[in-house]
């Protein structure tokens, strides 16, 4: 499965490649039963972010992106990083139990889903609608013509 | 063959490590906010899958959660890098460096 490759030089096939991954990503949520987040998924990531993404890429005209060198002290500090990041994760995976049962009755429809986050969790929902606004707001003074 | 939960932590982590490469390595800040999306994509599948083996669907709710959040940081930070470009007329992270001296 080719999952993610952000060293395209062109940024658009790497736009292509994040909304192969989100739906893939998709169907994994779906395999692990979470319909209504995979639905989600699909509808917030590759509809509304990536059209945001593509768009906002369409309007600096990086298409022509000249080449530049990659700084390989960089690269090669990075790689070490990364790997040494990978390792730890991979340990602990290692380390987790083996024996939880997979077929557990839960179901991540919206009904379930939605009387959770209407009651348990009501109050950080709302904090979400009033974080939501307060990007919305934001956005728009951003994109006025002339930023004081 | 049986698909535990290592698995799926196992994707997770090389999503996590392959995004956190590309913000270490690229140069372009559209492409660095690509590789953040990617790990916090990372992020939710390890979350979902806690949630299905461990039969608990708070983690799904928190992955809603994160989903939003990460939607209306798209939109700032993609505003952001606009206003940005209006200025400078770039989008690479070295020509950004007017706080350095």
């Amino acid at each position: 499965m080719v999952i993610g490759n952000p060293f395209s030089r062109n940024p658009v096939t790497s736009a292509m490649f994040l909304v192969l991954t989100i739906a893939s990503l998709a169907g994994l949520f779906v395999l692990l039963h979470a319909f209504f987040l995979a639905a989600v998924q699909v509808l917030v990531y590759a509809g509304a972010v990536m059209v945001l993404f593509l768009f906002v890429i369409m309007l600096l005209d990086l298409n022509a992106e000249e080449r530049r060198k990659f700084n390989k002290f960089g690269i090669a500090g990075g790689m070490v990083s990364v790997v040494a990041i990978l390792g730890i994760l991979l340990a602990s995976v290692a380390r987790t139990p083996m024996d939880i049962q997979e077929n557990s009755p839960l179901e991540g429809g919206p009904v379930l889903l939605g009387s959770l986050l209407f009651k348990q969790y009501l109050l950080p929902f709302e904090i979400v609608s009033l974080l939501l606004l307060v990007a919305m707001v934001g956005v728009v003074l951003l994109s006025k013509k002339d930023l004081k | 063959m049986h698909i535990t939960l290592q698995h799926y932590l196992t994707v997770s982590a090389l999503l996590f490590a392959i995004g956190l490469l590309g913000v270490i390595v690229r140069r372009n800040l559209l492409v660095i906010y690509m590789c953040i999306e990617l790990m916090l994509n990372a992020a939710n599948l390890a979350l979902v899958a806690f949630s299905r083996f461990t039969n608990n669907l708070d983690g799904q709710v928190f992955v809603f959660f994160v989903i939003t959040v990460a939607a209306a940081e798209v939109s700032v930070g993609l505003a952001l890098i606009v206003a940005l470009y209006r200025k400078r007329q770039t989008a690479h992270v070295e020509d950004l460096t007017m706080m350095k001296n």
